[in-house]
């Protein structure tokens, strides 16, 4: 057999192999030996971030441990023509930070450093490894805290918030990363240094900052970031409350942002959420309702005292059935515990759940529900809703078993037909997740083949040679072709009259 | 598409056709902002109207070319507002010329910049093509944020056809204070004061007759403004009055902005520095600074001959200089009015802007003096 011809796998494989030395040598320059490792037992724990249905094992993983490694692995990636991609903790949920069959993962978990913490100017310095958390605790001492709050700021990193734009249950009131962070500081494709906003509230020229924040990892590669503290508030307290039917509780939130009140955070879960939850924290949930809203009010205890009032006369008059006000922090804390266990909650009933996020107008909360629970029928599957109200981000969780191709299948229909059916409403695919890998399909129902052509071009712009994590966030023309569905723009839907569920 | 977007992207596609540069334009009460306009006027008078308001949403979706005191008076009927309080440097003020500008009124450093308030926007590209970016939504991740780099662009990425905003309700309580304060103390006071949870939401620190004033307004709810006036001290102004003066700041009508006798020098042009809010109190010569944003925001009147050295101290403060008004006498013509950028960001800029018009006919040389 020695002498027959490689087959395409073959020559593939070597070709790959080839590759991956040419990188390692070239890189082995800038970098000590325990910062490079592309062996498959050692990069296999970098195939995916937190969606781990899509997997690929990188040619290579850099640690650089300084700025001047970061730049050297750019720069040298960018005369070899290797797709970088970069990555914080990895707890993204699209897939933003899957690698490149023929890249390199540039790992910026080194850069785990807290710079400066200035109660002052509150504002911190900080590396992009930086958990989203420990900024929080760092600047605890002082009473400021920073506000972007995502489920995993347990373990989530600020330069993973800044590529995606993250929010969490208080960003209505407080805001996403994007109004959170002066000034993002790293490197472009080519490894060239570059500043983006500054410690001033704005800077010289177009406002790239907004531009790079939510890019994923496309347009530059993020090093250190200054963020925003806040003086912590004095107090919060939540109220719970019970509706006997979804649409009362959907227009319950319409009702509370009408009456000119912007709650800390407005959080909605439906009956199967609730059951769900409650079985697994047991915190005295209400089993009868058909959604229960959790609404916060912080700030000064006079404050506090004066919204939990007007919040509770609008809950009241919009229907609810019961109503509890947390007496106590651990109350307050019993209240939250199931919202912020929805998701090992759904982990427990089910083998496997996929987790969406589109963002629908409040007002259709209701609608959106009622389509869902159809979807439900139709795909022969369960989904568990959880809901930021206030800003009308949805999370269902369409729940699933991976070894039933059927079943895997269908639960894809169910999520594309969620987003599809969102967009139609007047929303978006993405609230705070990201496109990354999996939404690429969608994005073709809810951008033009211009509008995408014209977001190609940002890329370009920043990336002319295309290597800044390739392949996200944008589709292109072929892949929308193939995908074969028709733009179902709010308000621009081919037939606004027709009934759609 | 409707007629009156129609004919801008008509009118689009033939300057591009044969290069005619084109000067975006709304009520033209921003034409003194950035460098010189160049081009033939392309007006957006005819993009008017508000398209979807729903006050239980927080959204408004608004057309380019509408007065911004139509938009700001629907929000008030509803008890909402704008609450960046953009500027009205004259009665034609538009949405679009808001969002192109960028700038943001007395509250920005408490509540965000107009960049932060924008959702969603649909453009006319160089090309003439319609497109739309972002949504009516709080949080969206779709996509890179096209609709906010549009904010502070000058219009040099193409006409802002629509716009959508969020928009809040106005606070349910509203108070000023008036301190007497040197500017140093009144930096200090203003960054103590921002460490704490207090409704602060916009200061003006000034001179008059020699004598520092620093003026604070508080907003939020009754009981939160009440406990601050009552734990802050000074002096509290009737309401009504101080409404009046924070829109004169807000418009730049305050006597400090106007030439007066003390202002012998015609030469004087004014100058805003945009630094962080600890900077200290900035050696410049001549008159004493009018301060807002809680420190962030410092103007000055100084020939524009002393553009070096007034860029060297706001940099050097870490922050940046803008020449935003030409004295009277039209002197310094040609001192660039923004500050230069690093080579990296400057070859994005342009990358940028040749990707969203290929044949450079938007606004040439409104940001940046044409090469």
């Amino acid at each position: 057999m020695m002498n027959a011809p490689l087959t395409a796998v073959q020559h593939d494989s070597l070709q790959k192999t080839d590759r991956q030395s040419q990188i390692v040598r070239a890189l082995q320059v800038h970098l000590p030996a325990h910062a490079l490792i592309w062996h498959a037992e050692d990069t296999t724990p970098y195939e995916c971030d937190g969606l781990t249905a899509y997997r690929q094992r990188p040619l290579v993983v850099a640690l650089p441990e300084t700025e001047a490694q970061v730049a050297a692995v750019l720069k040298t990636c960018h005369q070899l023509g290797v797709p970088v991609v970069a990555r914080g903790a990895g707890t993204g949920l699209s897939g933003g930070a899957m690698p490149h069959a023929l890249g390199v993962t540039l790992s910026l978990a080194k850069f785990n450093r807290i710079l400066k913490i200035d109660p002052v100017s509150r504002t911190a310095v900080v590396q992009c490894g930086v958990r989203n958390l420990a900024i929080s605790e760092a600047a605890a001492p002082f009473n400021l805290y920073y506000a972007p709050d995502p489920s995993s700021q347990i373990a989530c990193t600020i330069g993973g918030n800044v590529a995606e734009n993250s929010g969490g249950v208080h960003c209505l009131k407080y805001g996403l990363t994007l109004h959170n962070v002066l000034r993002v500081r790293g490197f472009t494709a080519e490894g060239a240094f570059v500043e983006f906003g500054g410690e001033a509230l704005d800077a010289p020229g177009l406002d790239l900052l907004a531009l790079v924040i939510g890019s994923e990892g496309m347009l530059a590669v993020t090093t250190e970031v200054t963020v925003k503290l806040v003086p912590k508030p004095q107090l919060a307290r939540c109220i719970m409350a019970s509706f006997d039917d979804v649409r009362k509780a959907g227009d319950a939130v319409a009702a509370v942002i009408a009456a000119g009140i912007i709650p800390a955070g407005l959080e909605m879960m439906d009956k199967p959420m609730t059951a769900a939850v409650e079985d697994f924290v047991h915190a005295g949930y209400d089993l009868d309702a058909a959604a229960i809203l959790l609404c916060e009010s912080d700030g000064t205890a006079e404050e506090v005292e004066e919204e939990i009032g007007r919040m509770t006369a609008v809950l009241r008059s919009s229907g609810a059935t019961a109503i509890a006000v947390s007496t106590s922090e651990d109350e307050r804390m019993k209240f939250w515990s199931g919202r912020k266990n929805a998701f090992p909650a759904s982990g427990r009933i089910s083998p496997d759940y996929m987790c969406l996020d589109s963002t629908i107008p409040r007002k259709r909360l209701a609608d959106i529900l009622l389509a869902i629970q159809e979807m439900e029928k139709k795909y022969k599957l369960r989904c568990c809703n959880v809901f930021h109200a206030g800003d009308g981000n949805l999370h269902p969780l369409v729940l699933f078993d991976a070894n039933d191709p059927d079943e895997l299948h269908r639960c894809e229909l169910f999520g594309a037909d969620i987003l599809e059916t969102s967009v139609a409403m007047g929303g978006t695919v993405s609230g705070e997740h990201g496109v990354g890998v999996e939404k690429l399909n969608s994005m073709c129902v809810q951008f033009t083949a211009a509008e995408n052509e014209q977001m190609f071009g940002v890329k370009r712009a920043f990336d002319p040679a295309g290597l800044l994590n390739p392949g996200k966030v944008i589709p292109t023309l072929q892949r929308c072709a193939e995908y074969g569905k028709q733009v179902v723009r709010g308000g621009r839907l081919p037939h606004p009259d027709l009934p759609r569920f | 598409m409707d007629p009156a977007l129609s004919q801008i992207a008509e009118r689009i596609r033939a300057a591009a056709a044969d290069a005619t540069p084109l000067r975006i334009r709304g009520g033209g009460t921003k034409d003194f902002h950035g460098e010189t306009p160049q081009g033939d006027i392309l007006s957006t008078a005819a993009l008017t109207g508000i398209t979807s308001y729903e006050p239980s949403e927080l959204v408004v979706t608004v057309r380019g070319g509408t007065p911004l005191a139509e938009l700001e008076a629907v929000l008030a009927e509803k008890g909402q507002c704008l609450p960046f309080e953009p500027p009205h440097f004259g009665p034609g003020t538009t949405v679009g010329g808001m969002v192109a500008a960028g700038l943001s009124g007395p509250a920005r450093a408490s509540v965000g910049a107009v960049r932060d308030y924008v959702l969603g926007a649909t453009l006319v590209n160089g090309r003439g093509e319609v497109l739309s970016f972002g949504g009516q939504v709080m949080k969206n991740v779709a996509g890179y944020d096209v609709s906010r780099v549009l904010a502070g662009s000058l219009g040099t990425l193409g006409v802002i056809a629509e716009v959508s905003l969020k928009v809040l309700p106005v606070a349910p309580a509203e108070a000023t204070l008036e301190f007497a304060c040197s500017q140093a103390d009144a930096l200090r006071l203003l960054n103590e004061w921002g460490g704490r949870p207090l409704p602060l939401n916009a200061s003006c620190w000034f001179e008059h007759g020699g004598a520092g004033i620093l003026q604070l307004r508080l907003r939020g709810a009754v009981a939160a403004v009440e406990a601050a006036c009552a734990h802050l001290g000074g002096e509290r102004r009737d309401n009504a009055v101080a409404a009046a003066d924070w829109q004169s700041l807000r418009d730049q009508r305050l006597p400090w902005f106007a030439a007066d006798d003390t202002d012998t020098d015609t030469d004087a042009a004014l100058w805003r520095l945009s630094v962080p809010q600890t900077a200290p109190v900035l050696a410049i010569d001549g008159n004493a600074p009018l301060v807002e944003w809680h420190g962030g925001q410092r103007w000055y009147k100084a020939a524009p001959d002393q553009a070096a050295r007034i860029r060297d101290i706001a940099h050097a403060a870490g922050g940046h200089a803008t020449l935003f008004r030409k004295p009277a006498s039209q002197a310094g013509g040609d001192v660039p009015r923004f500050d230069a950028l690093s080579a990296p960001v400057a070859r994005i800029h342009r990358a940028l802007m040749h990707e969203f018009d290929p044949h450079r006919i938007f606004n040439r040389g409104r940001l940046f003096a044409d090469e």
